[in-house]
This record gives C-alpha cells, sequence and structure tokens, in this order.
C-alpha cells in the first residue's frame, strides 16, 4: 500500500508543481471555448428544449477537460520518465504491475477531475445550470477520467518518442473528444454522423455527464454508463497485460 | 544479437566483487538481469537466494543499484527524491536514514535543492544516495565514478568502503582498472557476453607476474644476452618484459658486464590493465 501511495503521490506532485501549466492553462482554454462559441452559437443552435447553447456547452466543456487531462497526466508523465530515464528508480523497486497501473490511473483521475472542477467553477457564473441528477455527474466523471487515464497509460507505454504520443494524442483523443457531443448534441447533426458517434465512446461519457445536469440525453444514461464501464474494463485488462509482460520497460 | 552467453558466477555475502570488460561486453546487461530491468531468455539470477523473478519484491529489497546513466525527476528536491524511493520499497519515515546518508555523501547542504540545480558529481551523489535509501545488503555500481572529479571519486570510494566494511557486498563495474585493482577482492572479467577470468584479483595479477624494465641508456644498442623480452626501442631508449622479478638481478649484472651506463631505469609491477588487455584480446 505503501509504494502505491508513494508512486500516486509521486504523480499527483508533479502535475501540482506545475500547475500553471495543468490546471490553470486548461481551465483557460475550456474558458475562451465558452466565450467563443458560446457568442458565436447561441440562439442558433437548437439543442434540448428549455436549454441554453450556453448552459448545455458547460458540461461538455467541463468532462471535455477532465477527459483530456486525465489522458496527458499519465501518458505525458511515463514518456518523460521513459525518455528521461528516471523510469528506472520505478522499474527498480519492488512495485507490482497492478500497483503501478493504480497508481498512475488514480492520479491521472485526479488531474481530471480538478481541472473538471476548475472548468466549471470558472464558468458556472456565465451561464444557468441546473444539477438534476449529481450521482450521475460524479459516476461519469469518474470513470471516463479512470479511462483516460488509463488509456494514457497505454499510449505512454508503446511510445518511445513525443512525437508517437502526440500524435496518439492528435490524430486519436483530440478528434474523438471533439466529436463526442461537447459542443452539439448528437441528434441535430445530418444523419451519418449519430451513426458515426455510436461507435464513439467518448460520446457516451460526455451525454451521461450531461444528464446528471439536465436530467435529458441523447441516449439511455445507464447504458452509456455500461459503455463506459466495460471500456474502462477492456483498457484496464490490457493495460494490466502489457505492464505484466514488462512491455517496451523492461527489456 | 546474444548479449550475454554462459555467465555464471557467485558473489559471496560481504564481497567486494569487480565485473570488468570492454564496451559491450554484458556488464550493464549482467547487471540489469540482476536488477531485474531486463528479463533473460534463459537462466536465473539470485539475490541473497531471491529468485529475482518470481520473488522479485524480496530481491529488490535486498538489492540497491547506482545506474551508469545520469538520470533525475527534475521535479523533486534531494530530499524530496529520497523520500519518494524509500516510498518505493515500502519505507514510511526514515528521515533519519536519509539524514545520514545525505551527511556521507555530502549533500546535506543541498537537501532543498532542486535536482535540476545540481551539478554533475552532484547528481551522481544523489543516485548513490538512492540506491541506499532502504538499506540494501547488495550495492551494484554501475561505472559509478564516470565523467566524475577526483575529490568525488575519493570521498565515494571511502563511503563504499565503509559500507563494505559494515558488511554490505559491493559488485561494481568500471572502467578506471586502478579503482577494481584498488577495491576489489574478486573480478570476473567479461568479453563477449562470457567470463573469459575469474579469481582473485590477487591471483589475477599473480598470473602475470612478469616485470616491465624500461631503460635509458648511454648507446642505442642493447648488449647481446639479456634476459627477458624487447617490446621496443627508440634510440637509446628500451623497454623490455622480464619473465620473473629474479631476472632484473641478471639484466643488471649483463649490463654493468657489458660497459653500459643506465642514465635512467623504471620497473612497472603488473597491474591489472595489462591483464584485462591480455585476456580481452586488445594490443598492449
Amino acid at each position: 500500500m505503501m509504494r502505491f501511495a508513494t508512486l500516486c503521490t509521486k504523480e499527483l506532485l508533479r502535475f501540482f508543481k506545475v500547475s500553471v501549466q495543468t490546471v490553470a492553462a486548461p481551465v483557460l482554454t475550456a474558458l475562451l471555448y465558452l466565450v467563443i462559441f458560446g457568442h458565436a452559437l447561441e440562439g442558433r443552435l437548437q439543442v434540448y428544449d428549455g436549454v441554453r447553447y450556453t448552459s448545455f456547452l458547460v458540461p461538455g466543456l467541463v468532462m471535455m477537460s477532465v477527459l483530456q487531462n486525465a489522458f496527458a497526466n499519465s501518458s505525458s508523465s511515463l514518456i518523460q520518465s521513459k525518455i528521461t530515464g528516471n523510469i528506472v528508480f520505478v522499474l527498480l523497486a519492488p512495485i507490482s504491475y497492478v500497483e503501478f497501473f493504480a497508481a498512475y490511473v488514480l492520479a491521472a483521475l485526479v488531474r481530471g477531475i480538478v481541472v473538471g472542477a476548475g472548468v466549471l467553477v470558472v464558468t458556472v457564473w456565465f451561464v444557468e445550470l441546473r444539477l438534476e441528477a449529481p450521482i450521475w455527474v460524479l459516476a461519469f466523471a469518474l470513470l471516463g477520467a479512470a479511462l483516460l487515464g488509463a488509456l494514457g497509460l497505454i499510449a505512454g507505454v508503446l511510445s518511445d518518442k513525443i512525437d508517437q504520443l502526440a500524435a496518439f494524442q492528435n490524430f486519436v483523443i483530440m478528434p474523438l473528444t471533439f466529436l463526442s457531443g461537447v459542443f452539439y448534441s448528437i441528434h441535430s447533426l445530418p444523419p451519418f454522423v449519430p451513426r458515426l458517434s455510436h461507435d464513439n465512446p467518448f460520446v457516451y461519457m460526455v451525454d451521461g455527464f450531461r444528464y446528471g445536469f439536465f436530467g435529458v440525453s441523447d441516449f439511455p444514461p445507464l447504458a452509456s454508463l455500461a459503455i463506459v464501464a466495460g471500456s474502462l474494463l477492456v483498457v484496464s485488462l490490457l493495460n494490466l497485460g502489457l505492464l505484466k509482460a514488462g512491455y517496451k520497460l523492461r527489456s | 544479437m546474444r548479449a550475454l552467453a554462459g555467465v555464471s558466477l557467485a558473489v559471496g555475502e560481504g564481497e567486494f566483487f569487480g565485473l570488468l570488460g570492454p564496451n559491450g561486453a554484458g556488464k550493464t546487461t549482467l547487471i540489469n538481469v540482476i536488477a531485474g530491468l531486463v528479463r533473460p531468455d534463459s537462466g536465473r539470477a539470485c539475490v541473497m537466494g531471491a529468485d529475482v523473478a518470481r520473488e522479485y519484491r524480496r530481491a529488490r529489497r535486498l538489492l540497491g543499484v547506482v545506474p551508469q546513466e545520469l538520470v533525475f525527476d527534475p521535479f523533486f528536491t534531494v530530499r524530496e527524491t529520497l523520500r519518494l524511493q524509500a516510498g518505493y520499497y515500502g519505507l514510511r519515515r526514515n528521515d533519519s536514514w536519509i539524514d545520514e546518508v545525505m551527511h556521507h555523501l555530502d549533500l546535506t547542504a543541498k537537501a532543498d535543492a532542486n535536482m535540476r540545480s545540481l551539478s554533475g558529481g552532484m547528481k551522481r551523489r544523489v543516485l548513490v544516495a538512492q540506491a541506499l535509501v532502504h538499506k540494501p545488503p547488495v550495492i551494484v555500481l554501475d561505472e559509478p565514478t564516470a565523467g566524475v572529479d577526483v575529490e568525488l571519486r575519493q570521498g565515494l570510494w571511502q563511503f563504499v568502503r565503509r559500507l563494505n566494511r559494515d558488511g554490505h557486498s559491493i559488485v561494481l563495474t568500471t572502467h578506471y582498472l586502478e579503482e577494481a585493482e584498488a577495491h576489489c577482492q574478486r573480478i570476473a572479467m567479461l568479453k563477449d557476453g562470457r567470463i573469459a577470468a575469474l579469481d582473485t584479483t590477487r591471483n589475477l595479477l599473480g598470473s602475470f607476474s612478469g616485470l616491465e624494465l624500461r631503460l635509458h641508456l648511454d648507446r642505442d644498442a642493447l648488449p647481446a644476452g639479456l634476459p627477458g623480452e624487447v617490446l621496443g626501442a627508440d634510440g637509446t631508449q628500451f623497454r623490455l618484459r622480464l619473465a620473473n622479478p629474479a631476472d632484473l638481478e641478471a639484466a643488471l649484472a649483463r649490463l654493468r658486464e657489458s660497459g653500459v651506463t643506465i642514465r635512467e631505469m623504471e620497473v612497472h609491477p603488473p597491474d591489472l590493465e595489462e591483464v584485462f588487455l591480455r585476456l580481452t584480446g586488445r594490443p598492449s
């Protein structure tokens, strides 16, 4: 337990020590999205009945921040440790692959939640926001952050160089988050897009998270929760397999 | 490519053991196998009876490794680095030992300095301290003095010798053969992933018992009938290898008989470098 707690503490300290970059910057980015998209699209885009576009936008931005920052934390920490070589201090210690996995994912989850909370605190002043079912908000935020933290760990394990990780981030994570319904309701898109969206697990995270605020969603929240939990299970098992084998960590 | 083949050796408890060999001989690979950083295709390694794969937790607790590369985490101070490292080994409050290690490695003044701000020598000391935070009975030093100034090198050896006297087993790889000669009780020489020699330092040096005699004479030719083998000549300067120390008196007597005047003379006993070069097949 002490080994896991220490590794997790190290990961938490790593991002708290540079919190301007890891927390304040993404909060500012989300605020800019709200100002620009809210101003440009308010009144032009019909989402849910009785819900203004800027109000609709805020939960999406919060969840996008949670997901992107959870991914960034585990992936960038691991790739930096691999490139600088200081991962050796963890690999030399009697830390099991399960402890390793849990510590990285928990720290990523905390960063995702901290940034998401920051975005919510900053943006909530500009909009009217209901909170119909907080338990759903919490469940999707936690599961989504854990899923992206675990995905970030896989990306960190597989990547040998920063540009490989950047490619994963720019060509996989970024499109999936932007096409997840953060800025629009899936049902307001041309017919083929919702069909594509059904294969994007990020859609269910954003939609379920938003359900907690407004009590309405594009998909049944329980089904979304099952899909997100199932994805987390699959990604975690894949992760544990890679870490147990020492893939790209122990030659 | 096969990095190690058929390497089989045991280091005794409390021993100061040297692992020598040219670049690419397999020294670091062998250490990485023991540390669990490299998984061998076949064979096994144990630390005080603990298999590094099957009983990895126990094996790693028994082992402290100072890596060859000067690696550090730029987010933390020296003290934070050492506390985290102790935590990785499941140790909660061991600040008194951390303070003691920092004191012996002359790091106390830098305890709250960020790792980024330290010189290369200081970072090397922190690496040693990190390997010792969990008080391992076996300490592996992989090229610990590479790129380190003379003062730190001496301080480091004093500390390592003290650890050895206190009962820690030390395994050392180094390119500085005089360091191995000065500190190691036994030495394994690796070449192409195999053991080329494994013996006590004394026996290794004894197996090459010849002397090298360097002469500066008053003429440019050696008298006939000198014992030994001429290794080189440059004008009035000569290098001879004598098979054993008794030949030295015979050589000097022969020079005197021939009326040759010796302007300068040096006698070089065998050193580990000569043994190393001969065993690894490199020209001396």
